[in-house]
């Protein structure tokens, strides 16, 4: 016995390292659902506030471009609200309410980001306490941006598009035909559009938006265009690049939309036993 | 092991996570060269340094990296690695007529030749260990092993840099 123990003791290093390796593999796989815990993430309350101080510091010298951003937007958003402006002697007729949007808009600073690696995550400057939900759909003026993954009291954690595990349900705009996007994790200008059938005919340079069929984002959210059409080899389906409309290297400021409907589309697609791909 | 070395240590550990998490994690050139200097932290330990403690060092250090990369788990793995073999590495590079007592590894100890072979291996280790758990799932090998290769160079580059600025003969920092 004391011979076992002795063993054990001059193997004390070593059992040390497997355990704590153990730890960290547990980690690693726990952490990879989609919605994981947020106690060990940027969007814990001490990683929270260095990143937003450090933010605060570097966000300086952006300050130019993203003003010429919002000033961009906001010509955009008056050209479209002059649309929707009543002329004085028109009769207004409102729709059946259930076709209202139920999409509910929120902004938030990004107060990190990466871009390089394989898994990227974004940071944002808001949590649980303004109203951040896990699973709220994050866009900016460009483009689609990620999806939150995980919130604390005051912020919140975002996986980025250029996640090798986020699928984003999309349809080419001119045609109507769906598909998914999904990183392949080489540049981050350019992701795939998955599950188009070979039989369809796509144009290079078509845009790609979102479709609205997953509950996350609204419907017409620009992702890219079309930049490369391959046969590829899988029999099925075509092998498309697409080249994203969102600049990853400056993304500043974000919307997050929140489906205010999502649960009772969930609960509807459950209890008629239809799979929600939650894309 | 007096108070002055004590502080030592702890500084240069807030001082490499902090380089690390604010300016570093920004620094990624042509996309595929990381530079995770923190490493030279574990590398430059004295090389009495035991196991055990290098392995709760490197624990602690490599959560705390992985919270600011949103890698859960991932840098920690890699360099739980290397603080378990570091020891055996150093024992195997034991040039003739052994270590002086209370050594630091660096460059300007031991000379270039030795620090080459004692860090180049090391860090190579880890950026495979890294890159390849961080890429699981894709099937990207051509450029997880450009990342591997073009990190290591770039980390050990930097490594020298760093210890001809900011580093003294015989004592740290």
């Amino acid at each position: 016995m004391q011979r076992i123990l002795l063993f054990l003791y001059s193997l004390r290093a070593f059992l040390l390292f497997i355990l704590l390796e153990v730890i960290a593999i547990w980690l690693i796989v726990s952490y990879n659902t989609q919605q994981g815990s947020v106690f060990f993430n940027s969007s814990n309350q001490l990683s929270g506030k260095i990143l937003g101080t450090k933010n605060n510091v570097s966000e300086y010298f952006s300050l130019r471009e993203v003003n010429t951003r919002l000033v961009d937007t906001n010509a955009e958003l008056l050209a479209e609200l002059e649309m929707y402006r009543k002329p004085a002697d028109s009769v207004f007729i409102e729709l059946d309410s259930t076709l209202m949007a139920s999409f509910e808009f929120k902004g938030a600073k990004v107060i990190n980001n990466s871009i390089r690696l394989s898994q990227n995550h974004l940071t944002l400057n808001k949590g649980a306490n303004q109203g951040i939900k896990p699973g709220m759909g994050v866009f900016n003026g460009q483009g689609v941006v990620g999806r939150v993954k995980g919130v604390s009291d005051n912020f919140a954690t975002v996986i980025s598009l250029l996640h090798t595990e986020l699928l984003v349900s999309s349809k080419i705009e001119s045609t109507e035909v769906f598909g998914s996007i999904k990183w392949d994790g080489a540049s981050p200008k350019n992701a795939k559009l998955l599950y188009v059938p070979r039989h369809v005919k796509v144009q290079v340079g078509d845009k790609i938006v979102t479709s609205g069929y997953n509950a996350v984002f609204p419907e017409g959210i620009a992702i890219g265009k079309i930049l490369e059409v391959n046969q590829g080899t899988d029999t099925n389906y075509l092998d498309i690049t697409v080249e994203l409309s969102t600049d990853f290297t400056r993304v500043s400021y974000v919307y997050l939309v929140e489906n205010t409907i999502e649960a009772e589309l969930d609960s509807l697609y459950i209890n008629s036993e239809l799979i929600n791909e939650r894309q | 092991m007096n108070a002055n070395k004590i502080f030592l240590l702890v500084g240069g550990f807030i001082i490499y996570l902090l380089v690390q998490i604010l300016v570093l994690k920004n620094l990624v050139l042509f996309g595929a060269a990381f530079c995770f200097l923190y490493i030279l932290y574990l590398l430059l330990l004295p090389i009495e340094t035991k196991t055990i403690p290098t392995l709760l060092i490197a624990f602690v250090m490599g959560l705390a990296v992985d919270l600011f990369y949103d890698t859960l788990g991932i840098h920690t793995a890699s360099l739980l690695t290397i603080a378990f073999i570091r020891r055996p590495w150093i024992k195997i590079l034991t040039p003739t007529g052994g270590y002086d007592e209370d050594l630091q590894p660096s460059l300007l100890n031991m000379g270039f030749g030795w620090f080459t072979t004692y860090s180049l291996p090391l860090l190579i280790i880890f950026n495979s260990f890294f890159f390849f758990i961080e890429s699981m799932g894709t099937d990207l090998f051509v450029p997880v092993v450009q990342k591997i290769i073009a990190s290591a160079i770039f980390v050990f580059v930097m490594s020298i840099i760093v210890q001809l600025l900011f580093y003294r003969r015989r004592r740290g920092l």
